[in-house]
């Protein structure tokens, strides 16, 4: 038998590497693509949990769904701001939009 | 049981190395297709922990519909081409710090401890199906699953909105 530990492992070794890609990269859309890495390993945890703590309740698969809904509209709203974005500046490199910074 | 253990540390390895490939790749597609076959093999895991509704949904609204978007993005820009050192020298270092400082404490936290659980509960065959996900959905969870579609109207507006040519300003 798989110890629970050993996912949640799996899943903050996902998790981390998320944040260093959203941290280091400076491609607007590489920091998006890191952020859905992050979430995907937020979903890896909560079925994992799922699994070994309540597997009676289908409530860990339900919060996994909203999970993916939530995704789904980030990417979008996301998405559009980079190409709305890159219509004005005609570059999505996170430190050259600046305009905001005094 | 060892099946399973050799799954499991078969998939762990291949999506650890899939998201640090993703990272480390300068062109954004590259990243794109490495993050893909790293939803695919979280799929597998879900597969591995008996949640296969979780797992068909991650390949069609992950791995099919959000990359897709990604990689329409990427194409449509050009801009898969990352220019290598910017403005800010100590970026790079200061965020392998974080991300390894963050890792270091999750896996101190976990192994010391133990949270272990005793036996799997064994799950009859058609627990965790679509019809009963969507029973307790619309039951339990209806005011949650309302709201969830209110925010893919406003995420959907809002592209729209944002995107949209400002042809009064032009004028």
């Amino acid at each position: 038998m798989i110890p629970l530990s050993w996912y949640i492992l799996v899943s903050a070794a996902l998790f981390s590497i998320g944040i260093y890609g959203a941290l280091a990269r400076r491609n607007a859309l590489a920091i998006l693509m890191a952020i859905e890495l992050m979430l995907n390993a937020v979903n890896l945890n909560l079925v994992a949990f799922w699994r070994y703590l309540t597997p009676n309740v289908v409530a860990g698969k339900v919060f996994v769904l909203v999970v993916f809904a939530v995704a789904a509209s980030e990417v979008a709203v996301g998405l559009a701001l980079i190409i709305s974005i890159y219509r004005r500046r005609h570059t999505i490199a996170v430190e050259e939009i600046d305009m905001m910074k005094w | 049981m060892t099946i399973d253990l050799v799954l499991f540390f078969g998939l762990a390895l291949i999506a650890v190395v899939a998201a640090i490939a993703m990272i480390a790749s300068r062109n954004a597609v590259y990243s794109a297709l490495f993050l893909v076959f790293n939803f695919l093999t979280v799929a597998t895991l879900y597969l591995l922990l008996n949640a296969a509704f979780i797992a068909v949904v991650q390949v069609t609204v992950y791995a099919g519909a959000i990359m897709v978007l990604f990689l329409f993005v990427i194409m449509l820009l050009g801009t898969e081409r990352e220019s290598i050192g910017g403005r800010i020298r100590w970026q790079m270092p200061l965020s392998i710090v974080l991300g390894l400082a963050l890792a270091g404490e999750l896996a101190y936290v976990l192994l010391r401890n133990d949270i272990v659980q005793g036996p799997l509960a064994d799950l009859t065959v058609e627990f965790g199906s679509p019809a009963s996900i969507g029973r307790v959905l619309f039951n339990e969870y209806l005011v949650p699953f309302e709201v969830t579609s209110i925010l893919l109207l406003v995420a959907m507006i809002g592209a729209i909105v944002i995107t949209r040519k400002q042809r009064e300003e032009g004028k």
